[in-house]
Order: C-alpha cells, then structure tokens, then sequence
C-alpha cells in the first residue's frame, strides 16, 4: 500500500487473466516449511514463501520477563516481529517501529486465542518472528512460521493457526499477494484461520472492497489458507518422521563445505 | 536469565575434559567446527551469505546507498557494521536494546574489516566531500552455538565478497562488483584450564577463563585482536595463538574464496 502517485503501475492482471507473476487469481505462492531448523529454541521453523524468507523460533513456557506482565492464572503469549535491516529494497534502520510493534501485538493475541494458556500460569511464551527477506504477506509467512515453532516446541494448541492475505488486484479479488500487487492494488486483507472452528484470530484490511468484494475474499482467503493448513501438518510430519528427530534440519540448501 | 548460564556441573565437567585434551563434542582442542556457506541467501540485499560453523548461523546483507562523505575523510565512503543478536537464537538473549555484548561483536568484526582494508573506502568515493558510498553490514545471528565473533565476520566478509554496487538503482552508472582487497578473518580461542581451544561452543564459553580473538589477512598481517571474558593469556602464548590462527584463517579464507557468484 501506498505508493499513491507512482508513475509507472505495472499491469497486474494479464489479458488472459493471468496475474504478474503467472499465477491465476486463486493461485497462492510456492511454499516451503522446515520445522525445527535452530538448535537453542524450544521451537523453530523457517517459512520460504514466494520471496519471503522467515524464521520463527518460540522460548518456553518460561518465566515472565519483564516480570510485572506475570498472569496468575495463565501464561501469557509475547511476540516479537522484527525486520532485518537487509530484508527490503531500501534498509530499514534497526530497531523497533510503530508496525512491527502492531503486528507484533495482533500476532501474540492472535496466538492466545489458540494456546491452552491456563495450562502454564505464571509463565510467557516467547515467539520471535524474524524477516531476512520480505515481498509482501510478511505477518501471514511469520505467523505460518510461528505456528509450525509452537508445535515444534509442544505447546498444546487448539489448532495450526494458517494465515495468508488476501487482495484486490486491478479489480480482481486474488489470493496470496506479492510485492507489486501489494504495492499497487486495490486492496489488502491479511487473515488467520483456526481450521478447526473455521473462525479467524487475525483479521486487517486496508483498502477498498464492496460488500460482495469483501465476501469473496473472506471465502477465498479461508481456502487458502486450508491448502496451507496441510503444508504446515506435513512439515511437521516431516520433522517427526520415524528415524528423522533431528535438530537442526537443514532449511536451506547447504553451501561451500571445506 | 540476562547471562550465558553454563550449569556448575556442566563447567566442572568441560574444564575436567580439557585436562586430558578432550572436549564435550569430542574434537580435539585445536580442531575447528565444520564450516559451510551459502552466498546470496537474501536477494533483497547487495550481497549476503548465510554462514555455518557447526551449529551457530548467522546471516549477513550487504546494502549499500549514496551518503555524505565524513568531513576529515572527503575521498572515502563509509561503512558500517551492526550485530545483531537477536532473541530467536538464543534463550539468553533479550528484545531491546544492543546488549554490551552485541556491540562488542560489531565492533569486533569492524575493527578487522577496517583494518585490513578489506574494503577499499577511496573506491566508495562518488564526489569528494560530496558523495559517497555508505556501505551497511549487516549481521543477523540467528542460531548461537558459540563463537559469534568468528561466525559473524565469516557471513560479513562472504557477503562482502559477493557484494554488487547498485549504481543502476542510484542512477550513478552501471553496476559494478564491490571487489574486496584483502580476505580478513577471525579466529577465536578460550582457555579452559591449562588447555586452550579454538572455536568454542556455548558450552565451553560458559566455562572458559579467558577468551582471545586474532584477526589475521591472508598475507600474513595480524589485523585486530580482541580478549575477553575473565581470564588470562601468556604472551608467550598469545605468539603460539597467532600462527594457529593464520592456519584456521587460511580455511575459513579457501571458504569464501570457494562457491560461486550467484
């Protein structure tokens, strides 16, 4: 959002209906998910999605720091979403800033909506969110990545909590946007699902839909975020495979080995 | 929670080891974890590389935009180093401010960068007095397994090495490869007893009595040297440190120096 004013707007949606990147409408972006990929955390996960490249990692249940936010009857749930200084064209200075304070927030209650947190009072579940490279739906790529880290590191859960965003492109509402459609669209609705009650824990838009507009999208979003749902479960499986409960599963492809 | 915390037990039995020359992971003391890097892990960035040794990974990216030249330094760019140790790869590590800790590491591997002008400054000059080349490393640590120091200026000096000027994005020419002049790295070591072992683990941090890092070149300069933790080293023993560290340089050096540009 917010490039009002540019000179050139790319053509996001082809005459074939095809979208910058060859996607069709209700098409998401390659997927990848490694559970378990750090070795100090309790919990890990590294998401590589379209050109987003994000690593979760969750700390706990553990004591509450700084301690006056202590709950006596639950566990609390505290996120951090950070940006790398490298992960976007123009480095952003190090540091906390007023969005990743607020995604940060929406996140960590989007997750307390999940977590049994009555189970571990008086203790904090940590969840940090890194972003080593970012092309648009960073909050859905970091909240999938520290879903997977949460089971990673046993924290009993209602459910997986999927995410993706959802938007409007030249007049068409189409799933999962990247970069230029976030940039230039008309529209843009990041949502997380709880599968298992079907109801959404997180839930931002900002941009322009009609009612019907907005309908498609929720029901789009939903099923995307079902497709995602089983590539979560999967990279979990993989992780527990019989024989494979290994720390530090690779999550890139190995390099230079002297 | 605030510091590295090595149980008493665990300490007792590191230190018990080193006296007959073993270690926790069973490597010898002179004996370097196994190394690994995968350039150009962060497109976003002008160069970057995701360095490995053992267990600890650190990912650094390079950026690089037009600035102003420092006025006692009009004919040069700049360039500046951030660590940043962020909570995820460790459970010791907090949300906030740079730890002393942090800085320490940046300044570290700053220190070597710049004093083995690895990076030619003068070539970052666009017009003296005017404009230049600010060049940003960049050090995200994101699974700290021990020995940061030398992780950190291996992922920096490798995204260094594989690094673009973006002049095309500036409109100030075509883009060119930044060209490192020398290979700096570090090599650090911990004492553990009477015994001294390079590349420590978290672990045997935790326990050290001391710890040294020797920056070396690759043509036989020793650049930057940094000692601490609570402990001691002889001189006599700082001069033994040294060749080894050239040695262990040399390798981390073939490291960077192999692969590809992406």
């Amino acid at each position: 959002m917010g490039s009002v004013g540019a000179k050139e707007i790319p053509e996001l949606i082809g005459a074939d209906g095809r979208r910058i990147d060859g996607r069709r409408p209700d098409e998401l972006r390659p997927i990848r998910i490694v559970a378990g990929p750090l070795h100090r955390a309790d919990g890990s996960a590294f998401v590589e999605w379209g050109d987003n490249k994000v690593m979760a990692a969750v700390y706990g249940p553990r004591e509450v720091h700084p301690r006056h936010l202590q709950q006596n009857t639950k566990a609390i749930v505290q996120c951090k979403y950070n940006m790398a200084a490298f992960s976007v064209d123009e480095r952003k200075r190090p540091g906390l800033d007023r969005r990743s304070q607020e995604i940060s927030k929406v996140i960590a209650e989007a997750f307390e909506s999940v977590v049994f947190s009555e189970e571990y009072p008086r203790t904090s579940v940590d969840i940090y969110i890194e972003v080593l490279q970012a092309n648009a739906g960073t909050r859905c790529a970091g909240l999938v990545a520290a879903s997977v880290a949460l089971a990673d590191a046993g924290i009993p859960m209602v459910d997986l909590l999927p995410a993706v965003a959802v938007g409007k492109v030249a007049g068409r509402i189409v799933l999962d946007l990247k970069k230029e459609e976030d940039n230039y669209g008309e529209a843009d609705l990041p949502m997380a699902l709880v599968p298992q009650s079907g109801r959404l824990v997180l839930l931002q838009m900002e941009g322009h839909m009609t009612r019907p507009e907005l309908g498609e999208a929720l029901d789009l979003g939903v099923i995307g975020c079902r497709k995602i749902y089983d590539v979560m479960k999967q990279a979990l499986r993989d992780r527990y495979a019989a024989g494979s409960v290994v720390s530090g599963a690779a999550f890139s492809a190995a390099g230079v080995a002297p | 929670m605030s510091e590295e915390v090595t149980a008493e037990i665990l300490t007792t039995h590191i230190l018990e080891l080193a006296r007959s020359g073993r270690r926790l992971d069973g490597r010898r003391p002179e004996e370097y974890r196994p190394v690994s890097i995968e350039f150009g892990f962060v497109t976003s960035a002008d160069g970057s590389a995701l360095a490995r040794i053992g267990e600890t990974a650190v990912v650094s990216g390079i950026k690089l935009e037009p600035g102003k030249p420092f006025p006692d330094t009009p004919n040069a760019g700049v360039l500046t180093t951030n660590a940043e140790l962020i909570p995820l790869s460790s459970p010791t590590f907090e949300p906030g401010p740079p730890h002393p800790r942090a800085i320490e590491v940046s300044r570290v591997v700053d220190r070597a960068v710049r004093a083995s002008e690895a990076v030619d400054l003068k070539r970052l000059c666009i017009a003296p007095g005017e404009k230049c080349w600010t060049c940003f490393v960049d050090i995200h640590v994101i699974d700290h397994s021990g020995n940061l120091i030398d992780a950190c200026m291996l992922a920096a000096v490798a995204a260094l090495s594989r690094t673009t000027m973006p002049s095309r994005r500036f409109e100030l020419g075509e883009d060119a490869p930044l060209a490192l002049a020398h290979l700096p790295m570090e090599t650090t070591f911990c004492r553990l007893g009477n015994t001294i072992v390079v590349d420590p683990t978290f672990e045997e941090e935790g326990a050290a009595q001391g710890r040294l890092t020797i920056a070396t070149d690759e043509v036989g300069h020793v650049v930057a040297m940094q000692k601490g933790l609570v402990g001691a080293f002889a001189p006599g023993e700082v001069k033994e440190l040294a060749e080894a560290a050239f040695r262990h340089g040399d390798k981390l050096r073939e490291a960077v120096r192999g692969g590809t540009r992406p």
